[in-house]
């Protein structure tokens, strides 16, 4: 069972960009190496490149989000194409049209680009395979399953501040079972050949047989930071309190939240990263969150420049600026 | 009706435990005679079975033929013709039309359904609760009279077990069967996979064995408590067959039966979210696959059944959760009920062939389901070597909602026999 295989054209290329999962690792390393180009560009005040000019991007978002929607934007203005987004939770389906029929009539305009987030486990995948030929879908987080762009936004971190995956003992804590994040973390990570991954939750928030994802879990956080590089906290959902996951944030806080005493068993450079928003307080003590190690905000700010790499490649365009023959 | 010779097939009759080659005479809709030719019969119609199968038609304990109330899924007239070229001569349809068969109308519409579509042998299946809400008793006497074959709450929990034991002591003293899809709708939670790796890996809402295990086990102590017959459908767990198992070693008169492609499929085959896999019960894990096997072999699980959930196209077009769970499944019954003999040497022919005809008949105490003389003549002729593509051409449901659509199958139905008339032979030219 590989979900991965429709997000490849013929000739092996990104044509969507849906999951981790099925793409090696030399493509990821791409991805990273064409980010990294992105930024130094932006770094040098290079704001716009004209790469996707004249192309169309919708973003399609049937699912609330402030922060991915917004760096998706700027990702597109940035690679000079027209960019329109669509926060359908609140128009289209609410009367009652299909997906297919939304996607169809987007597609009667010409575009080029789909965006797409949505509260359903496989949404973006059920697009991709629906859609015109000619158009790419980039999966902008699909119910609990997939977060890929967020995924490799992260592994540019990691790879900015530690060069090297290979030593690396990474530590993902928090609401495992519920995080499309942490799937696409996992399948990224292993396949950039980490040295381990391990999770840290209580049994309420791990999903079945996690260990066959290629972590190790822990329910413990001393034990499970220990002698760890880099720490990935997740958001936790308010809701999990009503649904006999949790007893009370101050329970979780004390087991699980990140404070500067349970970083102490970690490598002395360790790194601590949040696909935000924070709670602070819940998972993640404040003086944490803005300390030394904290690399929150440079995570946001590399997901403009991961997100520009993704869909230019979706798009065929080589690092050259010129199209393959597709 | 004609007197028919079916002749020089080889003959297989789980219930008087045949199997040879020799030929089978009807007359009057009924079976005359298998084997000697009685003497002044002069057959009208010779339908020839050399290097063909003849067995009795098959009886389905689970086939939604989706009328009334969803006729944009499935017809009578469609899906009793799919049944036919399944070889299936009997059928039980659950209580979960629209609206539900829990009232004697509802259950009399569909006799007159089935008169108009000439498919004989449709037996209804009672609500055990009015609507199927799981809360007020059906009047299932009224039910019984208008020809009601059991009860059953289809896939809808009776949440209040106070009202389960009732309906049960009620049921029984009508004597009732009781059809019982097991699951605890609070474990089981929307859920649309197996809680387990796939479910893990692709992020679906899970639903664990328990739900369903657990809904055994109570309803097994239910049973003893009540004296109610119960058969439970499509099981799909380890756990349910082993509490199974005990439960029949312990001396409790229960059955069970389980969907056919469950016995094929599990969750390590499934196209990440092709909705075609989106089932309930959920496809589990091999060993659970495993365990229904041996279930079969061992006798703890009684029967095949179809479970036949035809769908519309825009049912299975979205995203998977999102999606209707069932698998129009009639047409696949057969060759997959004969692939468990060359998968597993516990089973034979005779023996498959009975999971899907003598033991489903006598579960619901039906005179079918056997070649014994004087019975009716529902009878089904195969040919065990035929391979066929499952595509438009060879599909007769308005359902395509199959995981196996494209594939290859050996074995395929050639005349169907139904109280003696022929409702369904595959090239017409065999018959003279």
């Amino acid at each position: 069972m590989v979900a991965g295989t429709i997000q490849l054209n013929s000739e092996g290329r990104l044509k969507h960009f849906l999951t981790i999962e099925g793409l090696d690792k030399q493509l990821l390393t791409e991805v990273l190496d064409r980010a990294g180009s992105f930024l130094s560009m932006s770094q040098h005040q290079v704001q716009k490149v004209p790469i996707l000019r004249g192309k169309t991007i919708v973003n399609l978002f049937f699912e609330n989000s402030t922060r991915t929607r917004t760096t998706f934007e700027l990702a597109a203005k940035r690679l000079s194409a027209d960019v329109v987004t669509m926060n359908i939770a609140t128009s289209a389906t609410s009367k009652g049209e299909s997906l297919l029929d939304t996607i169809r009539n987007l597609e009667a305009m010409h575009v080029d680009m789909f965006v797409v987030r949505h509260a359903i486990s496989g949404a973006a995948h059920f697009i991709a395979e629906h859609t015109a030929p000619n158009i790419s879908v980039i999966n902008a987080g699909d119910g609990q399953h997939a977060h890929p762009t967020q995924a490799m936004l992260d592994m540019f971190t990691i790879r900015q501040i530690k060069k090297d995956f290979s030593p690396l003992k990474v530590a993902i804590v928090g609401d495992i079972l519920h995080s499309r994040v942490a799937r696409s973390q996992i399948q990224a990570l292993n396949t950039l050949g980490v040295d381990e991954v391990r999770v840290i939750a209580p049994k309420t928030l791990l999903p079945a047989y996690v260990e066959k994802l290629g972590v190790t879990a822990f329910h413990d956080m001393q034990q499970g930071l220990k002698d760890i590089d880099v720490i990935i906290m997740l958001r936790l959902q308010k809701e999990r309190m009503n649904s006999a996951l949790l007893p009370s944030e101050s329970e979780y806080f004390r087991c699980f939240g990140l404070t500067e005493k349970k970083l102490l068993v970690a490598k002395p450079d360790v790194m601590v990263m949040h696909p935000g928003p924070i709670n602070r307080g819940v998972e993640i003590e404040s003086s944490v969150a803005d300390g030394k190690h904290s690399v929150i905000l440079q995570q946001v700010s590399n997901g403009i420049a991961v997100r520009m790499a993704i869909m230019a490649m979706a798009m065929q365009i080589q690092p050259s600026g010129g199209h393959t023959h597709e | 009706m004609s007197n028919i010779e079916i002749r020089g097939g080889r003959v297989i009759d789980p219930a008087n435990q045949m199997d040879e080659i020799c030929s089978v005479y009807l007359a009057d809709g009924k079976i005359l005679a298998v084997g000697e030719q009685p003497e002044g019969f002069v057959a009208e119609q010779v339908i020839n079975a050399e290097n063909l199968i003849v067995c009795p038609g098959f009886v389905d304990l689970s086939v939604r033929l989706r009328e009334p109330g969803q006729s944009f899924k499935g017809t009578f007239a469609s899906e009793t013709k799919a049944a036919a070229c399944a070889g299936v001569t009997s059928l039980c349809l659950p209580p979960d039309t629209k609206p539900s068969i829990d009232t004697p109308a509802v259950a009399e519409l569909i006799n007159d359904k089935s008169e108009k579509v000439h498919y004989e042998q449709i037996y209804p299946i009672g609500a055990l609760t009015q609507r199927l809400a799981g809360t007020e008793l059906s009047s299932m006497f009224a039910l019984k009279e208008a020809g009601c074959i059991a009860v059953s709450n289809a896939q809808f929990p009776v949440a209040n077990l106070a009202v389960l034991r009732r309906a049960m002591e009620y049921a029984s003293s009508h004597d009732l069967l009781l059809m019982y899809r097991p699951n605890e709708t609070s474990l089981s939670n929307n859920g649309c996979a197996h809680e387990g790796l796939f479910a893990t890996h692709y992020g679906l809402p899970g639903i664990p064995e328990a739900a369903e295990s657990i809904a055994v086990a109570q309803c097994l102590d239910l049973a003893e408590l009540t004296g109610c017959r119960v058969h439970f459908s499509q099981i799909s767990s380890k756990r349910a067959v082993i509490k199974i198992q005990q439960a029949k070693k312990y001396g409790l008169k229960v059955t069970a039966d389980v969907a056919v492609h469950q016995l094929h499929i599990c969750e390590d085959n499934i196209e990440p979210f092709n909705s075609a896999y989106h089932v309930l019960p959920p496809f589990r894990t091999d060993m659970d696959k495993k365990y229904l096997q041996e279930g079969l072999a061992n006798g703890t699980i009684d029967v095949i059944c179809s479970d036949h959930q035809p769908h519309d196209i825009d049912a299975k077009l979205g995203a998977f959760p999102e999606t209707e769970p069932g698998i129009a499944s009639l047409e696949t019954l057969l060759p997959l009920t004969l692939s468990l003999t060359e998968k597993n040497n516990a089973i034979s022919l005779i023996r498959a062939i009975s999971f899907i005809t003598t033991k489903p008949a006598q579960i619901l105490g039906l005179k079918t389901g056997a070649l014994t003389v004087g019975y009716p003549a529902d009878i089904c002729i195969f040919d065990p070597n035929l391979t066929w593509e499952v595509n438009h051409e060879n599909w007769h449901s308005a359902g395509v909602n199959t995981p196996f659509w494209g594939k290859t199958f050996k074995g395929r139905v050639t005349h169907t026999l139904q109280t003696g008339r022929v409702i369904y032979a595959l090239a017409p030219h065999t018959t003279y």
